[in-house]
């Protein structure tokens, strides 16, 4: 297997992380929904920490993305 | 016999400039307008340097223009300028208390100008794009880490000048026996200083990939033509969309982040 396989294959194997990022970001939405029907009149006060959750969830999947993109396209 | 080998080979090699040309990641190739050399050192003016000069530009001149009457009551203009400041304003207060309002200006400043940057590279001018096709500054890491240093930097100092010594029991949680400090104090210091690699990597991260997505499925929309073409660009308008709203909300995760890093810096009592 030369090194341009492998490195595809690699990259393909680097974003499996993103499936992290799609469960925690359900998770904090999913939370933020249930609160919301439970307490309405607190959802919307509580709707930019859940912005907040969201980011950072999303970011540590990004970070497997960048690491795919690091394999695919570092010389 | 030899000119049509050499033919050939011209044409791959055309063929393959072009495709490179097309690639989803040319976008974000560099290129340098003014080539400028200082003390050795490569400081051309480039794609990003202007991109960079517009956005800046942008966000002076619209609050510049949109407050230029100071009315008591705003008309449309100002009322969009008295929003975006009344939005990172609550952020700061909220976040950060009263006394950090005197930092309130350098959030601003991060808020308005990553939310430009990531809002410029979306705008596709036709005719303009041949000179100067949109560029995201901040989809490359090395704008990103600046800003990220920026932050993580100052609010050290910030914290240094304000707590002394004291502000070593950042990393020390009240109320935790001491075996378990042990282990948590290493914890507390690495994760204190992947501060600056996740503000920088979130922001990067989200447009690079959120621009490079963009950019496929425009080359679906391109490649199926007109009978197909419609399919992908069903999903691209409202793509579009979420990538507007990510850009606005990379920009206030930054800002709030920033705050938040301000609130540990200034009030170390947990």
């Amino acid at each position: 297997m030369g090194p341009e396989a492998a490195r595809l294959i690699g990259a393909g194997i680097a974003c499996i992380a993103l499936a992290g990022a799609g469960v925690g970001i359900g998770n904090i939405f999913g939370n933020y929904l249930s609160g919301a029907l439970r307490n309405p009149s607190a959802a919307q006060g509580q709707f930019g920490n859940a912005l907040l959750g969201f980011a950072l969830a999303e970011a540590t999947g990004l970070f497997g993305l960048v690491m795919a993109f690091i394999i695919l396209y570092s010389k | 016999m030899a000119t049509t080998t050499e033919a050939a080979t011209t044409v791959a090699a055309e063929a393959a400039k072009a495709a490179a040309e097309a690639s989803p990641m040319s976008q974000f190739q560099i290129e340098r307008y003014i080539p400028l050399n200082l003390f050795g050192y490569d400081a051309s003016f480039t794609n990003s340097a202007l991109a960079m000069v517009l956005a800046a530009a942008i966000c002076i001149g619209f609050i510049w223009y949109a407050m230029r009457h100071r009315s008591l009551i705003p008309n449309r203009m100002q009322s969009v300028a008295e929003m975006a400041y009344e939005f990172v304003h609550n952020i700061v207060k909220q976040t950060a208390g009263e006394e950090a309002l005197g930092y309130f200006p350098v959030v601003f400043t991060l808020f308005m100008f990553i939310l430009v940057s990531n809002l410029i590279g979306l705008i596709n001018i036709p005719g303009v794009s041949h000179y100067y096709a949109p560029f995201t500054s901040t989809s490359h890491i090395i704008v990103t880490f600046a800003l990220a240093a920026l932050v993580f930097v100052g609010v050290t100092i910030i914290g240094i000048a304000k707590n002394g010594f004291g502000f070593l029991k950042l990393f020390v949680p009240s109320g935790v026996p001491w075996p378990m400090l042990i282990i948590l104090v290493p914890i507390e210091v690495i994760s204190y200083f992947t501060r600056p690699i996740s503000l920088s990597v979130r922001l990067f991260a989200n447009m690079m990939a959120g621009h490079t997505l963009l950019k496929v499925f425009g080359g679906f929309v391109v490649g199926l033509g007109l009978l197909g073409g419609w399919a992908p660009l069903i999903f691209m308008v409202p793509f579009t969309g979420l990538e507007v709203l990510v850009a606005f909300l990379q920009a206030y995760v930054f800002a709030i982040l920033t705050s938040i890093y301000l609130n540990d810096a200034l009030h170390i009592h947990h």
